[in-house]
């Protein structure tokens, strides 16, 4: 409660114990830039390695003794911090869990140097690429390990996003864990020019999606007189009954406030129309990077939107609701559509995974339209699914490598014509990602099925008051099975064409059909042992050109290994026996 | 010798298929010539254990589910364990398991040419053993979550084996095709599955077919739900005007392949017309009955026209399957005692019939030019080349035909005679569909097998012991179920009658011998 006494102050009480996780996260980040200036370089990297992996640990350690403190058999329920700037309830405890988990599963990405000896980010960022001195900065063999205090301070506003209880707090958080992405996200060892259009691509839309946030925010005070959550609520039942004094149209603050405010979250969890950035950024970041950013920021950004939807939108001024609805529902629709369909498009397994990420958007704001707690509980189960899949996925991409002309390891092979005949050099690599890919497509046995069919439930069932959303379902089966076609379509080109080598060059054929084979670039003909069939030449729609660098695939030291092993088994235990996640999230969202 | 009827049956069979497959694949690599013993013994062994269930089976309660279980597996979500088999069940659980051995046989030489060690016929017969599991559970499945769990999970070992070990240069597409009509059948029913549970009791057994059964629903919704669920079966079957994926499939499969999906997959659709859509949507069902009759008869008449307009022998052989298929429908939903029980043996033995088809075309297009040529044209005079060859592929084709004496004779007529019972004109029409397919299976005997012998095919061989072996079983079992169907009517009778009391419709009086009154359809 808000003390209403203006004229005596009230120190707050700080409960600082919810805060332990926040600030160990944090403090390893402020410890981390300490060790950039007086550790050694030699040794910084093991050290901030240890620090971050560490913290990361500490923190999901004081999360699950708090939430068994707080949401076990002898739990005392929800804790709010600062007077209820922070909502410790069950929901916010499940997505920092998946947040610490999947951080910890990315960095482990991040940590790993492969067996080509070098990690995924530039010797010197700050070097203009191509110069003088960035060939200097390589040749010292320079390592920029700020990266890590980076991730734990975005890792730290990651954890509030979705506790927030108010849109200031909401707002701080927002931009915490953006700053550190924009930078991360320029910071690519390789294709640095692409790598830097990523990061002012991402800056200059998240600053903008930002300011539509505050503004939002700044109406939606206007109207209630509260940034707090529950504040905002009260004031549109109050303008529900209809209470004497308030101007006419007073509804219409309310309603372009919330929709600004959504138009920020949106914008962080990559629904059209505020996708523009995802394919790009997803492309052109350092791909450890890349795997972060898919996963954690769409946990916290969800959490958020979860957040205001079921605090804001359910509470609706009654007039207003019908309005924020539709707009929600044409966004979840474009969103599943244009994920599924563009991203079939595409050529570039990055990008392929960028738009797979918008399409999984559309499904999680299929789950929260049912307006329902099971709505609740099928995101939080999603977020971690799709959380955990999406790191392995990106951990499996980092492995794939092209090779430069004097043999050396160079860049990853993000072409996904490289990405052909990986089924037979290394089948257990392939294999991973295809299961990855078939838990996104929603095929049984895999968590990604599990996860879908929750989502779905819960759109069907709905509420009394808002209705069911089964034609958002509808829909959802329609963007799935388009989307199944781009995820088989990667499984069709890492096991079933055949790579031609010769003098260094790779080229892959007959991936796709022959129907949708456009000519693109260089086609070899597939060498048939039996010329019966040459009657139809098979051509691709993946093709690279020829003289494209061949293709290899590096070991991992072992954080890539470890992470793509976790998911692996996180897919298929969740989709075989998912009974004690779902027993697990329900315990923890029952009571928030 | 008693058997225990309380042993889980249902789910040893499920699973030691999938232990034989991680045997497959836990192989170290140089011993890939042991992945066709091991694949061979674990089917089997899987023959073995079916036996003892039918035995186990209590034929005079063919129409209870028997050795049944059920164990909780993910009680919020509603979804259990549960298996259990009545007669039909049964029966299409055994035409699974004991097709399996004969395309591990057949398999012997068609995949791998032992250039690479066996290393890819090891991962063929490893991905028929996981597609072993998943038939038997999809046939034994009685929650209608687990249900759909299989029968989507399927998809992906068939995708592989088309897709990665099919023939011609087309097999990729195929498999895209084969998928993509699959999945958006399944989707939708995914959708349709979604809602039922919604509008269903809800709890922790919410999914078991028997709590959804009898559920009290809107008509709309009903018909709604009803819909979802019979377009992924009508793909699945597949019926017209979805049947378009299935010759593009057959055509580039490994034939041992297209046995099991023409001859088992493909009745997941009819059987979950049987199962699901009628107890769970009855009055849907009676409300549809009419279109879906029509949709069964175009079938039959299109895929015998197409099949005999086919230069292809497995596209040959794929459209008299939907042209089958249009039969099976037909007597579901003609809803008679005797065209459910007819529709019921029809699928097992069409699953014999173009079991045996296939498998004899296999073995005839390895003799071709190249060892992969399907034209029909490109064969000719065989039948001096190989006899015993061409024996075995006329016993397959009159039982395509139904020639009395032959298994599918029995059933063929049991679904004519109940439809007309119901629906004179759909009956008579159909009745012309056996007409065509004595023309497109003779027709192709002829081009095939008579007339001079090709010069590039005069040294042939004929079939060997191990291709005699394969085929042998399925010969008996077509002439032996000819003579004596009474042991499988046994099976499918009493099923029937439950189906029909699902449905509350009554079947007509007496047998269509003596015309009745009520002629159309209520």
């Amino acid at each position: 409660m808000i003390a209403q006494a203006a004229s005596t102050f009230v120190p707050p009480e700080v409960q600082w114990f919810a805060l332990v996780p926040l600030m160990v996260v944090l403090g390893a980040g402020v410890v981390g830039v300490l060790v950039e200036s007086f550790v050694p370089a030699r040794a910084r990297r093991p050290v901030q390695t240890v620090l971050t992996l560490g913290a990361l640990v500490g923190a999901l350690a004081v999360l699950v003794v708090q939430g068994w403190q707080w949401f076990g058999p002898e739990g005392t329920g929800q804790v709010l911090v600062l007077g209820g700037s922070m909502v410790l309830d069950g929901f916010s405890v499940a997505l920092q869990g998946t947040i610490l988990l999947c951080a910890f599963l990315a960095v482990l990405v991040v940590t790993d140097r492969t067996s080509a000896r070098q990690d995924a980010f530039a010797p010197s960022a700050a070097a203009i690429p191509g110069s003088e001195y960035e060939e200097l900065a390589r040749r010292r063999g320079l390592e920029q390990t700020e990266v890590y205090p980076l991730l734990l301070f975005a890792v730290g506003g990651m954890l509030v996003f979705p506790a927030a209880g108010d849109l200031v707090t909401m707002f701080v958080a927002l931009e915490v864990l953006s700053l550190p992405l924009y930078v991360l996200a320029g910071m690519a060892r390789r294709r640095r020019l692409l790598s830097q259009e990523a990061s002012f691509k991402y800056f200059v839309l998240g600053a903008f999606a930002s300011a539509l946030f505050l503004f939002g925010t700044a109406l939606l005070y206007g109207f209630s007189g509260s940034v707090r959550l529950d504040g905002i609520a009260r004031m549109s039942l109050t303008v529900a009954q209809d209470a004497p004094g308030l101007p006419e149209g007073w509804v219409l603050l309310w309603l372009v406030g919330i929709l600004l405010v959504l138009a920020g979250l949106l914008f962080k969890v990559g629904a059209v129309p505020f996708q523009a950035w995802t394919p790009d950024v997803y492309q052109g970041a350092p791909t450890p990077i890349t795997g972060f950013m898919a996963a954690c920021t769409k946990v916290a950004a969800f959490g958020a939107l979860v957040r205001v939807v079921y605090l804001l939108v359910v509470n609706a001024p009654p007039e207003a609701f019908d309005a924020v609805k539709a707009a929600l529902w044409t966004v979840a629709v474009a969103t599943m559509l244009v994920g599924a369909v563009v991203g079939a498009t595409q050529t570039d397994v990055k990008r392929m995974l960028g738009y797979s990420s918008i399409a999984h958007a559309g499904f999680l704001l299929v789950a929260l339209l049912g307006f329902n707690a099971q709505g609740v509980r099928a995101v939080v189960l999603y977020l971690l699914v799709y959380g955990v899949s999406t790191v392995g996925a990106f951990a499996v991409v980092t492995l794939v490598r092209e090779v430069g002309p004097g043999g050396e390891v160079v860049g990853e092979a993000t072409h996904l014509g490289q990405w052909a005949g990986l089924g037979r050099r290394s089948p257990l690599l392939a294999a991973s990602f295809s299961l990855f890919l078939l838990s996104f497509a929603g095929i049984p046995l895999t968590a990604g099925f599990i996860a879908k069919f929750s989502a779905f439930e819960a759109a069907v069932r709905g509420t009394p008051y808002t209705g069911s959303a089964t034609a958002l379902v509808v829909v959802g089966v329609i963007a799935s099975a388009i989307a199944v076609f781009f995820y088989v379509r990667v499984v069709v080109i890492m096991f079933f064409s055949r790579t031609v080598e010769g003098d260094g060059s790779t080229v892959a054929v007959g991936a796709g059909s022959a129907e949708d084979a456009d000519g693109r670039g260089a086609t070899a003909e597939e060498p048939e042992p039996h010329a019966t069939q040459q009657g139809t030449p098979q051509r691709s729609s993946v093709v690279v050109a020829e003289g494209a660098p061949a293709v290899t695939v590096v070991r991992s030291e072992w954080g890539s290994l470890v992470t793509v092993a976790v998911a692996v088994v996180t897919v298929l235990l969740v989709g075989v026996f998912p009974q004690p996640v779902l027993d697990l999230v329900d315990g923890l969202t029952r009571l928030g | 010798m008693t058997i225990d009827p309380n042993f889980p049956w249902l789910t040893v069979l499920a699973v030691v298929p999938l232990v034989g497959a991680a045997v497959l694949w836990a192989l170290p690599r140089g011993s890939a010539r042991l992945a066709r013993p091991v694949a061979l013994a674990v089917a089997l062994v899987e023959v073995v254990l079916v036996a003892l269930a039918v035995a186990a089976f209590d034929t005079s309660r063919a129409g209870e589910h028997q050795l049944a279980e059920t164990h909780a597996w993910i009680p919020q979500l509603g979804a259990s364990y549960a298996v259990g088999v009545d007669g039909v069940g049964l029966l299409l659980v055994a035409l699974s398991v004991g097709l399996v051995p004969l395309v591990v046989g057949a398999a012997w030489r068609e995949q791998g040419d032992g250039s690479d060690g066996g290393h890819r016929l090891r991962h063929y017969l490893a991905l028929v053993l996981v597609l072993e599991t998943f038939m038997v559970l999809v046939f034994a499945a009685r929650d209608v979550f687990l249900f759909y769990v299989v029968f989507e999970a399927m998809l992906v070992p068939v995708y592989f084996m088309i897709g990665g070990f099919g023939d011609g240069a087309r097999r990729r597409y195929a498999a895209i095709k084969f998928l993509v009509f699959s999945l958006v059948g399944g989707l939708v029913m995914l959708a349709a599955v979604v809602a039922l549970y919604v509008q269903g009791p809800g709890g922790e057994q919410g999914f078991l077919t028997d709590s959804l059964t009898g559920v009290a629903l809107d008509p709309t919704t009903e018909r709604w739900l009803f819909l979802g669920f019979f377009l992924a079966f009508a793909i699945k079957a597949p019926m017209f005007p979805v049947h378009t994926w299935l010759p593009d499939a057959a055509e580039h499969a490994p034939a041992g392949t297209s046995v099991l999906l023409v001859g088992v997959l493909d009745k997941v659709g009819t059987f979950g017309m049987l199962t699901l859509c009628l107890p769970l949507f009855p009055s849907a069902s009676r409300w549809a009955a009419p279109v879906v009759i029509v949709l069964a008869v175009v079938s039959i008449l299109y895929g015998a026209l197409l099949a005999l307009g086919q230069k292809d022998l497995m596209r040959l052989v794929a459209y008299t399957s939907v042209s089958h298929f249009g039969f099976i429908v037909l007597g579901i939903f003609a809803f008679t005692q005797v065209s459910v029980s007819g529709a019921s043996l029809y699928m097992v033995n069409h699953g014999l019939s173009t079991g045996l088809l296939f498998l004899v075309a296999g073995f005839l297009v390895l003799r071709s030019r190249g060892g992969r040529s399907r034209d029909v044209d490109g064969f000719g005079g065989m039948q001096r080349v190989t006899p015993v060859l061409a024996g075995v592929f006329l016993v397959a084709g009159l039982s395509a035909l139904s020639l009395p004496g032959l298994s599918t004779f029995v059933s063929e007529i049991m679904v004519l005679v109940g439809t007309y019972g119901r629906n004179h004109p759909a009956a008579i029409v159909a009745a012309t569909g056996v007409i065509l397919a004595a023309l497109y299976v003779l027709l192709t005997y002829k081009r095939v097998f008579t007339g001079p012998v090709r010069a590039e095919l005069a040294d042939a061989p004929d079939l060997s012991a191990r291709e005699r072996w394969v085929a042998a079983p399925l010969v008996v079992a077509l002439l032996l179920f000819g003579f004596l169907p009474g042991p499988l009517l046994d099976l499918v009778r009493d099923p029937a009658a439950v189906t029909l009391e699902d449905v509350g419709v009554d079947d007509v009086a007496g047998t269509a011998a003596e015309p009745t009154t009520e002629g159309s359809d209520s």
